[in-house]
């Protein structure tokens, strides 16, 4: 589903991603974690090319991603995304939020769009929120309208850029609630996040990351049991250890 | 009485500077109710305003109708002042949300039409008039208007071109911007009226009016631009995110998500432009445009009227206070609605 391949990013003169090589089957939960500034969020965003690489090779479903915009439009239409700051668009109701996209986009008749997005807000326990505006909702139930609305455009593939960071305590569950629900769906994911539980019960493999390079990538078990690099060991008792 | 006296005579020092101001406020007060009335002149007769210290109101009774029609038929004045009730009445229209619809397109196109219809003239037998001879508050409001209709969309493209990835697109734009802002209005108005006509094609003539009314489209859509770009800065890089990782194409995206955002965002600063740009159209007098400031300044010109300047711009003061303060208000309910 993504194919990787040797790619490098420079921001300027850093360097942020070092010939990173990741794969990502139909179906797979891939858990992106390490240490902030290691590179995982840009990693996860050259996935539907919020970021561009600069050398390597990116392909999505087949497609590769490069200055062509046909292709990274071709991309996108089949990748949801769901961000650490939600990102609704404030100006519409939770119902347009959802409705947006497949009808600018996918040219869906607007009353299937409202009758999908209904659908997937019910999906996400929110079906009484459709008329109220972003600022009128929750933590976490702004960022289940942002899975909602991602889901909407019904993709192949759901990127999770740390989407329970900017939340209080109480309302992650909620949160990863649906994403759980969602990967026992068979969705393909890749979620940068530091919620080692759910990494535990959901991810196929966790792949560790530290200065733009993939250190370690192995199953969760494997991972959390017995990590072989030592940054690893030194990352995970940082947030296990209290 | 307790917020007197905590703000106004909470110590000696404050005390006596209030009642110092209110002293002086009384006083200045008394002088401007004793001029403007009691020892006014509310006939037309100039010997009468000699005789007296007040105010010589007579002027606006004789030339009212001068000042906010200008030079056009005087038996026909029915005609602009029909067109500007008409005009108003399109922005009060439209000022009302829940017409914010498509036919509202249609509505102004009729109501352009039948101002047109009224002004010109030549049909159902209306005598033809030349825009040469339009004047005072319609040509004022005219400019106006069309100046904002087109120099706002104008600004909103130049403001999305500034900030484009496209280096030429970009350089173009900031180019723009930066030369017509760098001149006064009243050169641009000069070079309109003097400069254009000698780059035209020989025999091909535009309109005056036409002239002066591109170069106040050209001058604000600068300025609205800057003032677009502002509102289209403080965006959060996550709205442009979320709509990329949507699809949606630049101009979806554009005019669904970012500009709905930076608009609400620039009203305060837009209708401070929109403000300035009203009044700016009194800059057309000097190429020889009767706007309402310009009759006023002729009015005074004739030697029975010489030397009572005040009250006549007191009065296109209250006209233009009227407008501008009718923008300020709208502005104000426009920022609390969601």
């Amino acid at each position: 589903m993504i194919e990787m391949i040797k790619v490098s990013k420079w921001f300027g003169a850093y360097q942020a991603l070092h010939e990173v090589d990741l794969s990502v089957a139909r179906g797979e939960k891939v858990v992106v974690c390490g240490p902030s500034g290691s590179g995982k969020s840009t990693l996860i965003r050259l996935v539907n090319r919020l970021e561009a690489h600069q050398s390597g090779r990116v392909v999505v479903d087949g497609v590769e991603l490069d200055d062509n915009p046909q292709n990274v439009d071709k991309v996108r239409r089949e990748v949801g995304m769901v961000f650490q700051s939600f990102n609704l668009f404030p100006h519409l109701t939770v119902l347009q939020n959802l409705t947006l996209a497949p009808i600018w986009v996918q040219r869906v008749p607007r009353r299937e769009a409202e009758a999908t997005a209904r659908e997937f807000l019910a999906r996400v326990r929110i079906p009484e929120q459709a008329d109220k505006y972003p600022s009128q909702l929750s933590g976490g139930q702004q960022q289940r309208v942002a899975i909602a609305r991602a889901l909407c455009m019904r993709p192949k593939l759901m990127l999770f850029d740390e989407p329970t960071s900017a939340l209080d305590p109480e309302m992650i569950k909620e949160v990863l609630d649906v994403m759980v629900e969602l990967a026992r769906e068979g969705m393909t994911m890749m979620v940068v996040t530091h919620e080692m539980g759910f990494a535990r019960t959901v991810a196929d493999r966790v792949v560790f990351m530290d200065g733009g390079r993939i250190v370690e990538a192995a199953p969760p078990a494997q991972f959390f049991g017995a990590p072989k690099s030592d940054r690893a060991k030194l990352f995970l008792s940082q947030i296990l250890g209290h | 009485m307790k917020w007197l006296r905590e703000n106004l005579f909470s110590g000696w020092v404050s005390s006596l500077a209030t009642l110092c101001l209110l002293f002086l406020a009384w006083k200045a007060l008394a002088a401007f109710v004793d001029w403007a009335f009691l020892d006014a002149v509310w006939r037309a007769d100039p010997q009468a305003c000699r005789a007296k210290a007040g105010a010589c109101w007579g002027l606006i009774t004789e030339k009212h109708r001068f000042i906010l029609f200008g030079t056009y038929p005087y038996e026909e004045h029915w005609r602009p002042a029909l067109a500007s009730v008409v005009l108003v009445g399109l922005w009060v229209f439209s000022a009302i949300r829940r017409f914010w619809r498509s036919w509202l397109a249609l509505v102004w196109l009729g109501g352009l039409c039948v101002i047109g219809a009224l002004m010109w003239g030549g049909v159902f037998g209306m005598p033809y008039v030349e825009n040469e001879r339009w004047g005072g508050l319609i040509l004022t409001l005219l400019l106006a208007s069309f100046g904002v209709t087109f120099a706002f969309p104008l600004g909103i493209l130049l403001a999305l071109g500034r900030r484009s990835e496209l280096p030429v697109l970009r350089g173009l734009c900031v180019g723009y911007i930066e030369l017509i802002r760098g001149v006064p209005l009243i050169s641009l108005l000069f070079m309109a009226s003097v400069m254009l006509p000698l780059f035209l094609p020989s025999g091909m003539t535009i309109d005056k009016l036409l002239r002066a009314q591109i170069a106040m489209i050209m001058f604000a859509a600068a300025y609205l631009a800057e003032v677009v770009r502002g509102g289209l800065q403080a965006i959060p890089k996550g709205q442009y995110d979320a709509a990329h990782a949507l699809a949606l194409p630049f101009w979806r995206r554009t005019y669904l998500i970012i500009l709905p955002q930076a608009l609400r965002i620039a009203v305060p600063a837009l209708v401070n432009t929109f403000i300035g740009f009203f009044k700016d159209t009194s800059l057309v007098l000097i190429i020889g445009l009767f706007d309402l400031l310009s009759t006023i300044k002729i009015s005074l010109t004739e030697p029975a009227w010489s030397g009572y300047g005040v009250e006549a711009y007191l009065f296109a003061s209250v006209v233009y206070f009227v407008f501008c303060f009718a923008m300020s208000r709208y502005s104000r309910s426009f920022e609390h609605q969601r």
